[in-house]
């Protein structure tokens, strides 16, 4: 058994004393208020999704394609390296979108931080939560609503780097022609959300 | 050069510092030196310097916590045997020969004990294993060596002879 050092280096220790563990220091730091990004996986019809929480509000939502662990590093390094995987911060979010991706619920009940997003940007997501489900507006229609009509590109800029996608509906955001424009979740996954909603879709 | 998310940690070094606790403290306290050290860590996290040997720090923090619990434990004797995790039937043999590891590593000397502790099982090198329990990195070495010595006589039976 210990016929080299390196058997007491891979002294196994169990999952579940791992899990046991990891859910202690969830809760604790929880507790202590020093759990600045709580993150979870789920699975949803678009693959696995990474949700992050701040105390504040779902501050991320991205796609695999995103690469999570670069998402990881961006939250790290742009609101705070105290980040644990930590399931329980993302129960209700989590539970909406189960709920989005199965057609029974229209819109989400959660607080967001839209820390991620600054200025127009910001601006442009907040007036993306105004179109309905089921419904689409053109980037040219978005920059109208929030009284910069000239600022087309800057809306599709917005949507491109939306930082909640899917709960913040740039997918509902098309080109004034009617086809689907770009999505950062790739374009079947816009597709894929419109006909969920039974939007029209070219 | 950005410091990673703390989650990246926790999977790196959970298991080694868990492995520390273990050696140094018997399972139940382990868990409780575990959490403590985590939790001060993620804490403290924000102020560490980017280019910090990780582990190293982590292992420093957890000695501390294993001083703190073990002062607050004296009346109590030392846990040398473990509370096995929840019983199941599938690898009950090779659990049976982790328990046997671990009772043997509580049975050493204090010092061995510490030195396997941190090199062994925790990975790290004599020079900081010295500043861990005081001496040179030639004794911690020495004191480590002797712990391997005596867990090989321990755990692995003599040709010829039945296992005790």
């Amino acid at each position: 058994m210990i016929e080299n050092d390196r058997a007491l280096a891979e002294l196994a220790v169990s999952d579940a004393t791992l899990a046991r563990l990891h859910q202690r220091l969830e809760q604790s730091a929880e507790h202590a208020g020093v759990l600045d990004v709580a993150v979870r996986t789920i699975e949803s019809p678009l693959g696995q999704l990474l949700l992050a929480a701040t105390p504040r509000g779902l501050i991320r939502v991205a796609y695999q394609r995103e690469d999570h662990d670069a998402v990881l590093q961006a939250l790290a390094s742009k609101v705070s390296p105290r980040i644990l995987s930590a399931p329980r911060r993302l129960d209700d979010a989590a539970r909406q979108l189960d709920e989005y991706f199965a057609g029974r619920r229209r819109g989400f009940a959660l607080a967001v931080d839209l820390e991620l997003a600054a200025g127009f940007r910001r601006t442009v997501l907040s007036y993306l939560t105004r179109i309905p489900y089921g419904r689409t507006e053109s980037y040219a229609d978005v920059a109208r609503d929030a009284w910069r009509p000239a600022a087309v590109r800057a809306v599709g800029s917005a949507c491109a780097t939306n930082p909640l996608p899917v709960v913040v509906p740039c997918h509902r955001v098309v080109r004034s022609d009617g086809s689907l424009g770009g999505y950062l979740g790739g374009l079947d996954a816009k597709r894929t959300l419109l006909a969920l909603e039974g939007a029209a879709a070219a | 050069m950005d410091k990673p998310p703390f989650s990246d940690l926790v999977a790196q070094h959970g298991p080694a510092v868990y492995r520390v606790c273990r050696a140094l403290l018997g399972a139940v306290d382990a868990e409780d030196a575990w959490a403590e050290t985590f939790l001060s860590a993620l804490r403290a996290y924000p102020d560490l310097p980017v280019d910090a040997n990780t582990e190293a720090w982590l292992v420093r923090i957890a000695q501390r916590k294993a001083i703190d619990i073990g002062r607050a434990r004296t009346r109590r004797p030392v846990p040398i045997s473990s509370i096995p995790d929840r019983p199941s039937s599938y690898q009950t043999s090779v659990r049976a020969e982790r328990e046997e590891v671990w009772t043997a590593i509580a049975a050493l000397p204090p010092r061995q004990r510490q030195a396997v502790a941190y090199h062994h099982l925790g990975g790290r090198p004599y020079a900081e294993v010295a500043e861990l329990i005081g001496g040179t990195a030639d004794a911690a070495r020495r004191a480590a060596a002797d712990g391997i010595a005596t867990l090989r006589k321990r755990l692995i039976p003599e040709p010829g002879k039945e296992t005790p």
